[in-house]
C-alpha cells in the first residue's frame, strides 16, 4: 500500500496535450518516489476558473464544483481532493467554503446535482499538492529522496497569487511565503531574494488585455535576472504559461532580452529524486532549460 | 435586457447602494469600506494604468448614487482575481468578490461596455468548459482572437504564431482540438441537466430579490 493516497483533481490544463501537460508528468514521476497514490476524481470536471464569474452566476459555478465533490466522496470515499493547479485549487476551496456556510446555496447546489445523479453527503477535504508535500511529508521527508541535489543554481521561486492568496499555505505569509524557498533549498538548489515574488502574472488577462499582462510580466522576469536567477520556479500553470511563453512577445516590445526557463517545483524534485530528463518533462518547456538538460544527463 | 435596467432603477429609485447590495454578489459588503485606499494600492493592475476608478473610488460612487458612471466602468474589469486586495483590506472586505459581483450584476442587466475583451473572457471560457465539461484549450483561443472579426483575428494569430508553435512543439498545444477532438467527460448530459437546473435556480434567486 502507497504511503498516502488521494483523489487526484488535475485540472483541465493538466491534461495530455494540454497547457500544462508538463506539470503533469512530473508529478506523476514525483509522487512515484515519494510513494503518493494519486487516483484520477472519475469524470471530474472544469472548476470554472475564476474569469467566468460574469457568465457562471453564483450557483451553477458551484455546482460544478459540487459534481466533482460528490465523484471524489462516491468514488473515493475518505481520500482528501488534490488540485495540482492554484485556480481549480481556489474554484473548489471557494465552492467548499461557500456551501459549508451557507444551507441555502447547499439545498440548491443539492437539487441541481440530483439532476446528474449525485448528491454530497461531506465535502472532502481540498489541497493543492505543496500542501501535501509541506504538511502531510514535510521538508525533512522530502529531502531524504533526493540523490542529484541541484547544487550551484539559481531559482527565483515565483508563488504569484492564487497558490497564496485568498487561502495560502498555513504558517505561510501573504507578503513574502517562504514555501517555494525552502523547496529549491530542499533540492539543494538556492533561492535568490528578488521583489515580485508574490506579484500578479495578470492571470487570465493575458488573454483579454495582453498589454497590461505583459507589462507585469516584464517586472516579474527582470526582477528575477536582477536577483541573479538563471530560472523561475512556480507552483501555477498560468503562472508558468503566462512567464515562459510572452517572452518573445515581451522581446519585441521592449527590446529586452529575456530567455529564462520557467519550471514547475515538481520538475525540480523529479530531477533531484534522480529522473531523467523525460520523467521531469523537460521537453514540455518552451524555452528550454538546457542546464538541467545536461544534469539530467549526467 | 435594458427591461430589467429600468425595472431596477426605478426600484431603487436613487438608493444604489441598496441595489448593490441586493443584487449583486458580495454587494453587502460595500458599505463595510472605510475608504482607506489599501485596495488600490495593492492592485496590479492599478500600477499599469489599467483602472479609471479604483475599488475604493467605486465603494464611494456606489455610496454617492453614481449608478451610470459605476454600472457603464471599465474599472471592475480589470480584476485579474490575484487577492491582493482581498487578504489586506483592514475592514475584511473580499473586494476581488465584490468587483466580480458589480461587473456580473452591470452584465446581467446590460449596463456593461460593449466588446469589453474581459466579458468576452468570461462568457467564452464558461461556454467553452461547460459544452464538454472540460476547457477546450484550443477552441477558447480561436475564439478569444476572434472576437472582433476574421481580419483582425488573423492579425493577432500571426502576431501568436510563435508563441503557439512553441507550444505545439512542447506537445502542450494539441491542435486536434480544434476539430472537437479532444478532453471531455463523459456524463456531459448529466452535467447539462446539472446546469440547467442550477441556471433556473438561480433565476428564481435573482427574480425573488427583484420582487421582494
Amino acid at each position: 500500500m502507497a504511503r498516502k493516497e488521494y483523489a487526484f483533481y488535475p485540472g483541465c490544463s493538466s491534461q495530455k496535450g494540454a497547457s500544462a501537460s508538463n506539470y503533469l508528468t512530473s508529478v506523476e514521476s514525483m509522487c512515484k518516489t515519494l510513494d503518493i497514490k494519486m487516483t484520477e476524481i472519475p469524470d471530474w470536471n472544469c472548476c470554472g476558473a475564476s474569469v467566468s464569474y460574469a457568465e457562471s452566476g453564483e450557483l451553477p459555478r458551484i455546482a460544478m464544483n459540487a459534481r466533482n465533490f460528490a465523484l471524489a466522496e462516491s468514488n473515493l470515499p475518505g481520500q482528501d481532493i488534490v488540485a495540482t493547479c492554484a485556480a481549480c485549487w481556489l474554484g473548489s476551496r471557494e465552492s467548499k467554503e461557500r456551501l459549508e456556510h451557507n444551507s441555502g446555496l447547499m439545498a440548491d447546489t443539492q437539487l441541481a446535482l440530483k439532476e446528474a445523479g449525485l448528491q454530497i453527503k461531506v465535502i472532502p477535504e481540498i489541497k493543492h499538492m505543496v500542501e501535501v508535500l509541506i504538511e502531510d511529508f514535510g521538508y525533512d521527508e522530502l529531502k531524504k529522496p533526493v540523490k542529484k541535489p541541484l547544487n550551484g543554481m539559481k531559482f527565483a521561486g515565483y508563488v504569484g497569487c492564487q497558490t497564496n492568496r485568498p487561502f495560502g499555505i498555513v504558517g505561510e505569509s501573504f507578503e513574502n511565503p517562504m514555501y517555494l524557498d525552502k523547496l529549491i533549498e530542499t533540492v539543494g538548489g538556492e533561492a535568490v531574494p528578488y521583489d515580485q515574488k508574490a506579484t500578479c502574472c495578470g492571470g487570465a488577462l493575458a488573454f483579454s488585455e495582453p498589454e497590461k499582462a505583459q507589462a507585469q510580466i516584464k517586472d516579474i522576469i527582470e526582477a528575477a535576472y536582477d536577483g541573479g536567477a538563471e530560472m523561475i520556479v512556480t507552483p501555477c500553470p498560468l503562472c508558468q504559461a503566462n512567464v515562459e511563453v510572452y517572452q518573445g512577445s515581451i522581446n519585441k516590445k521592449y527590446g529586452t532580452k529575456f530567455d529564462i526557463p520557467v519550471l514547475y517545483y515538481s520538475q525540480l524534485m523529479t530531477l533531484a529524486y534522480g529522473g531523467s530528463a523525460k520523467e521531469a518533462a523537460l521537453d514540455g518547456n518552451v524555452v528550454r532549460a538546457r542546464k538541467l538538460e545536461e544534469f539530467a544527463g549526467k | 435586457m435594458s427591461d430589467l435596467n429600468q425595472k431596477m432603477a426605478a426600484k431603487y429609485q436613487n438608493n444604489f447602494l441598496k441595489e448593490i447590495e441586493e443584487q449583486a454578489e458580495m454587494g453587502e459588503w460595500v458599505k463595510m469600506c472605510m475608504q482607506c485606499g489599501l485596495c488600490s494600492g495593492s492592485c496590479p493592475t492599478n500600477f499599469q494604468a489599467g483602472w479609471d476608478h479604483p475599488p475604493q473610488e467605486l465603494f464611494m460612487m456606489i455610496r454617492a448614487g453614481k449608478r451610470d458612471e459605476v454600472l457603464k466602468s471599465n474599472s471592475m474589469w480589470m480584476c485579474t482575481s490575484c487577492y491582493n486586495c482581498y487578504v489586506r483590506c483592514p475592514r475584511k472586505v473580499p473586494v476581488t468578490h465584490v468587483m466580480h459581483g458589480i461587473a456580473e450584476y452591470a452584465y446581467r442587466i446590460g449596463q456593461s461596455p460593449k466588446n469589453q475583451p474581459t466579458q468576452h473572457l468570461s462568457k467564452t471560457f464558461w461556454d467553452n468548459c461547460t459544452k464538454t465539461g472540460r476547457v477546450n484549450e484550443v477552441k477558447l483561443t480561436q475564439s478569444l482572437y476572434f472576437k472582433d472579426g476574421i481580419g483582425s483575428g488573423i492579425k493577432k494569430a500571426m502576431e501568436m504564431q510563435s508563441v503557439a508553435l512553441g507550444l505545439v512543439k512542447a506537445k502542450r498545444l494539441n491542435l486536434m482540438e480544434a476539430v472537437g477532438l479532444s478532453h471531455k467527460c463523459k456524463d456531459i448530459k448529466g452535467i447539462h441537466a446539472m446546469l440547467a437546473k442550477a441556471n433556473e435556480l438561480e433565476a428564481k434567486r435573482q427574480a425573488d430579490k427583484a420582487k421582494a
